[in-house]
């Protein structure tokens, strides 16, 4: 059993080992393949970084609670692209006329309570009808990327409100407020996972379904308001975003679900669920940053960002099996 | 703790209780009682209702009919929490944990102590399991994390549950089945521990030595029928038997009517890691040999490297004179050996195929006409081996999965003996059963051997190897003990070789 | 009992054949809605525009029923229908569409490798493979859409442009691809070990059956109905984008699922994959003509396949809700 707890512990730690490996990799690298002047570890370059962390972070956040609770949800590229445009059409709505700034805290409300209830729609179909949350997901991603298209076309929806792009551009104590936003996620959640009976209870359910339900856990109820949360958090991922962007496009958001789910894998999450940790998504999600930046900083383009994550991600599954499989002697089956 | 309950009310009364499913009437007006203080044994075969029964008490099934009394107050239970409060806790056989959390959080798992606003109070959680565990006196504590502990320990855990709450009745299934002896004693003491608290005990076991030990009364269940409680002191291993198939049984030897063959198969000095070690034995043609002893003892895995399923570390195997490598089950039927394996559900059948394809798909590379799979071969093997099995399904389109036990474990022996091997392994043959296909399938099992089938049986159940086998090798832990011919074995040497207590002289090359 | 009885054979009914009645219904209630939706012509419309998402689909009906998925079928098919339409003006279309197919071909065995031999979870692999593959596919173009030069003077058009016998080559594809591969899924030992591993794949092993080996040719299956939909595309069009395929893989598996193939595994044919090819492709076309926007069909999509997965689990386990507290 000694065996397993280290195990435990070098995936614990192996994606802040492979952090460490990027940057050490990428300021050598860079020294000798970089044209840019400055260094890779330069403080205004690392900030940067965690700002644009921040819109995948903010779901890939969101998917490993969905993912320790058992499920997954393929539709959040969908939410995120609908509740963008809710916030940024709102603003615009002749109701709202009147309010001058105040109309920005309204349109986030309405963003936000958007993607909770497309996430609740979710919850509740995996709930009632016991369909299974890959199937559910995947169809409301079609579903929900149908209304983001229903609503404006193929056209962009855009409104520039420079109080609001003012606020997403802030930097207090050096962080950008979309970093701040992220943090705050990742405390919430980990606050959430560690420490409330529900975060316990959401463990309980993907690690032992059976287990919990005989234990009286009503499953439905915590899936529910996971699915609700995800909701949430891919439309608070748009606001922050949007905020200072403005304008979006009905394609936004495709491809986030990948994204999503490779950084919750890279941060160690079980598929099967019951596992996994809000603290090293973060590390997922950083990690997937820096290999961005960093190929990017040595002059690889984004092609070579797609392949070299596709493949980290298959290693991370090979390297996973191979730990698992030292720990005992198995079947050949 | 507990306050004394008054000896002569029942800790939990069962009347009349009926379950019934589409089509079967599971439990059929059950009523027995436990004293406060009494470990009382529920026996009978697989699928008498025991389990059923577990679950109608357990909260899980809700009974058509009858009441349960706890301490004198009738209660209905429409889940496994609420039976938990109501003092009914249940200890499942395969445990019911959470790996990931800790011992505090699974045994408080679905009432976690909380703090407003839905915070877990931790300092409480850990401080009432930590009293739970001392009264254990267990070598773990609240923060461990549970796939960190030993199965025993795990057993523990589930344990500890029970004690979460003033439990009136505790149930036991198999509790046992994974625990080493020293594991046991250890729970052995914990049971005396709830006794003397009180508690009623049910004890769901089929090992008839520790039903001696440590029970006091023993009730029988037979077709979901409740068939008698006998006082274990007053009782021998026949009443008990005799209740539970509702006959003597019949221990009869099949002994061998026939001319033995050549040597098929021959084991020598085979090993697998810390599976088991050093195992050597000889299977002629015609020849029936068990292998008996408890889960864990290696047998199974023996089983599964003859079949090219597991890499042994050292040792060889030899068939028909020829020494020879397995590295797959493709290997191993190639070779000419088979093996019906011991779980049937989950290795033997694919559920959701029917019957025809499911015998038919070791050899159904073979079975062709051109590019196809030829329907007329298909059916030609099905029907002959649905005669001779006398297997019972409306027809080979029935999905295996709605097959009764007996007739699909008659499906996997059909799919091996249309392979025509030379060697037929058979793990646990009547594993979850009934009374009947069970002697269908030992007749069946003596039927190949006459016709020279070298077989190799493996079982858990004593009157199985006795009845089948013209010799038995006894294990444990990983090593043969000994070995019996069918004239000189008698039960006692043999409990003794398969837990550790009988001397090596024996053991025969 | 006679009562139950009926109503179980509805239920079995409905769990069988639920998708094709619904498929009727669709049909129907449109050819009311427009007489013109059934006219040949514009059934002949929905067929070819189906025909590359149903080449793709054939394939991963293999890999569904073998019990894995395969999400990276979209970014492969970008990449087929780019090497093929970039080794069209380098080596000749005659030499170009064996060298595509053989490098689509090293893809699939390259994920069959992975998910049958070292046995890595297939949703995580072929995800990573979507990614990777659209990064290969973005490296050997250099970013750029692929054309062919010299449009009118190639014969290579013939796979997406052209009919035989009054009908689309591309349907001719469809149909033949779609004919083999029935066969070889309902009729060879090859199609029953799929079933077998995908059914249980445990006792498959048990029964003698290569498991691995079994895993690797769906996936390598794949690659070739991939490889065969690339080569349509790229016929089509005679030049592409990046990202001609992306997002199909999730409509590929929308129609497998809507066929009736349960993720599981060990259950699904391709006949029935055609029906919910067929069925995705007449709803988008009977939405245009009673008049709904396009983008619609994809919420009508996203209803249907809930409602098909929903009836089809409600069936087998007896009432419409789930038992979860």
């Amino acid at each position: 059993m000694n065996n397993e707890s280290r195990t435990r512990l070098i995936k614990k730690g192996a994606i802040w080992g492979f952090i460490l490996f990027e940057l050490v990799f990428f300021s050598v690298a860079g020294s000798y393949l970089s044209l840019s002047e400055s260094a890779f570890m330069d403080l205004d370059n690392m900030l940067l970084l965690l700002k644009q962390s921040a819109p995948i972070g903010i779901i890939a956040l969101g998917m490993t609670i969905i993912m320790i609770n058992g499920n997954i949800d393929l539709s959040v590229g969908a939410t995120y692209a609908l509740a963008a445009i809710v916030m940024l059409d709102s603003m615009t709505w002749p109701v709202f006329a009147g309010f001058g700034d105040w109309v920005i805290p309204v349109s986030w409300i309405l963003a936000l309570m958007t993607g909770v209830a497309l996430g609740a729609v979710n919850g509740l179909i995996v709930w009632k009808t016991g369909v299974d949350a890959f199937i559910v997901t995947l169809g409301a991603m079609l579903g929900y990327r149908g209304l983001v298209f229903m609503y404006n076309g193929e056209e962009p929806t855009s409104h520039l409100n420079w109080t609001l792009v003012d606020f997403a551009e802030a930097q207090f104590l050096g962080l950008h407020t979309a970093t701040w936003f992220l943090l705050a996620v990742v405390g919430g959640l980990w606050f959430l996972m560690n420490r409330t009976v529900h975060g316990r209870n959401a463990y309980a359910i993907g690690d032992n379904r059976e287990a919990a339900v005989n234990a009286g856990i009503r499953v439905g109820p915590h899936m529910m308001i996971n699915f609700m949360l995800i909701g949430f958090l891919a439309a608070l991922s748009a606001v922050v975003f949007y905020s200072e962007s403005g304008s979006v496009n009905p394609n936004d958001g495709e491809l986030f679900e990948l994204w999503a789910i490779t950084a919750v894998v890279l941060g160690g999450t079980k598929l099967t669920g019951g596992a996994g940790s809000i603290v090293s998504t973060l590390g997922g999600v950083i990690a997937i940053q820096l290999l961005r930046k960093g190929l990017g900083y040595i002059g690889a383009g984004t092609e070579t960002v797609n392949l070299v994550i596709g493949l980290i991600l298959i290693a991370v599954l090979f390297l996973d099996r191979q730990l698992n499989i030292k720990a005992k002697g198995e079947l050949k089956v | 703790m507990s306050e004394q309950v008054s000896a002569s009310v029942p800790a939990l009364r069962l009347e009349a209780i009926v379950k019934t499913f589409p089509g079967v009437r599971a439990l059929d007006g059950v009523s027995f009682d436990v004293m406060p203080g009494e470990v009382h044994a529920l026996m009978g075969e697989n699928g008498a209702g025991k389990s059923t029964l577990m679950k109608v008490l357990g909260g899980i099934h809700q009974p058509d009919s009858g009441r349960i009394i706890v301490s004198e107050t009738p209660v209905k239970m429409s889940s496994p929490l609420e039976a938990k409060h109501k003092g009914i806790v249940f200890i499942h056989q395969e445990l019911s944990l959470a790996k990931e959390l800790t011992v505090a959080e699974n045994i408080y798992l679905g009432e976690l102590p909380r703090k407003r606003f839905g915070l877990v109070d931790w300092q409480a959680l850990f401080d009432k399991t930590n009293t739970i565990l001392q009264r254990l006196k267990v070598g773990f504590d609240a923060r461990t994390r549970v796939g960190d502990l030993s199965i025993a320990n795990q057993q523990m855990v589930e344990i500890a549950r029970a004690l979460t709450h003033e439990a009136k009745a505790v149930i036991f299934d198999e509790p046992t089945a994974s625990l080493t002896d020293a594991e046991k004693t250890v729970l052995f003491e914990v049971i005396d521990d709830l006794k003397s608290h009180g508690v009623g005990i049910i004890y769901i076991s089929h090992r008839m030595e520790e039903i001696f030990k440590i029970t006091d009364r023993i009730s029988v269940l037979r077709d979901g029928q409740y068939r008698g409680t006998l006082e274990t002191a007053e009782t021998t291993e026949e009443d008990i038997t005799q209740l539970m198939i509702g006959r003597k049984l019949d221990l009869t030897r099949h002994a061998s009517d026939h001319e033995l063959g050549e040597v098929a198969l021959e084991v020598k000095g085979l090993s697998c890691g810390s599976l088991y070690k050093d195992i050597s034995f000889k299977v002629r043609a015609g020849e029936v040999v068990g292998f008996y002893g408890l889960v864990g003892a290696g047998r199974t895995e023996i089983a599964e490297t003859l079949f090219g399923l597991r890499t042994p570390t050292g040792g060889c195997i030899v068939l028909e004179g020829q020494e020879v490598e397995i590295s797959s089950p493709v290997d191993a039927i190639n070779l000419g050996i088979s093996l019906v394996p011991e779980n049937r559900k989950e290795q033997g059948l694919v559920l959701g195929m029917n019957c025809r394809d499911n015998m038919t798909l070791p050899q159904v590379s073979d079975l062709t006409a051109g590019p196809f799979v030829s329907d007329g071969a298909e059916i030609a093997i099905f029907d002959h081996y649905y005669d001779k099995l006398e297997i019972k399904t409306p027809s080979w389109k029935q999905q295996a999965g709605n097959l009764s036990g007996g007739n699909q474990q008659k499906i996997v022996i059909g799919k091996w003996l249309s392979m025509h091997p030379k060697v037929l392994i058979v793990d646990e043959p009547t594993r979850g059963i009934d009374v009947g296909s069970k002697s269908e399938i030992h007749k069946l099992i003596r039927d190949l051997a006459s016709q020279g089938y070298a077989v190799v049986v493996i079982s858990s159940e004593m009157p199985e190897v006795l009845q089948v086998s013209d010799r038995i090798v006894a294990m444990y832990s990983g090593r043969i003990m000994r070995e019996f011919t069918s004239e000189e074995v008698t039960e006692d040497s043999l409990i003794q070789a398969i837990s550790g207590l009988g001397d090596n002289s024996g053991q025969a090359a | 009992m006679a009562g139950g009885f009926s109503r179980s054979n509805i239920g079995g009914l409905l769990a069988k054949q639920g998708i094709l009645i619904a498929f009727v219904i669709f049909m129907i209630g449109f050819t009311i809605a427009n007489e013109r939706f059934l006219a040949p012509e514009n059934v002949m419309g929905v067929v070819r525009s189906s025909a590359i998402l149903g080449v793709m689909a054939l394939g991963v009906t293999f890999v569904v029923i073998s019990g894995n998925l395969d999400l990276s079928v979209g970014s492969m098919m970008s990449f087929s229908t780019i090497v093929v339409l970039d080794l069209h003006d380098k080596i000749g279309p005659a030499l170009a569409i064996p060298a595509m197919f053989a490098m689509t071909l090293c893809l699939g065995a390259f994920i069959g490798f992975l998910v049958g031999y070292l046995k890595l979870n297939s949703l995580i692999v072929t995800l990573g493979m979507l990614s990777a593959i659209h990064g290969l596919t973005l490296t050997y173009s250099g970013g750029k859409n692929m054309d062919i030069a010299d449009k009118d003077g190639t014969w290579f058009a013939v796979f997406g442009q052209s009919s035989a016998l009054g009908i689309p080559v591309p349907i001719l594809i469809f149909g033949l691809l779609a004919a083999v591969l029935g066969m070889v899924l309902a009729k060879t030992p090859f199609g029953r070990k799929v079933y077998a591993v995908g059914g249980n794949g445990v006792a498959a092993t048990f029964s003698g059956i290569r498991r691995a080996r079994v895993v690797f040719t769906c996936y390598l299956l794949s690659a070739f109905c991939v490889a065969t939909a690339g080569l349509i595309q790229a016929s089509r069009s005679l030049g592409s984008q990046n990202t001609v395929g992306q997002g199909l893989e999730l409509e590929v598996l929308a129609a497998v699922i809507l066929g009736g193939a349960s993720l599981l595994g060990g259950s699904g044919t391709i006949f029935k994959t055609i029906v919910g090819v067929l069925i995705l492709g007449f709803i988008q076309n009977g939405l245009l003509l009673v008049g709904l926007q396009f983008y619609a069909q994809y919420v009508v999509t996203w209803v249907i396949i809930i409602l098909a997965v929903w009836l089809d689990i409600a069936a087998k386990r007896g009432r419409l809700l789930s038992p979860i507290a």
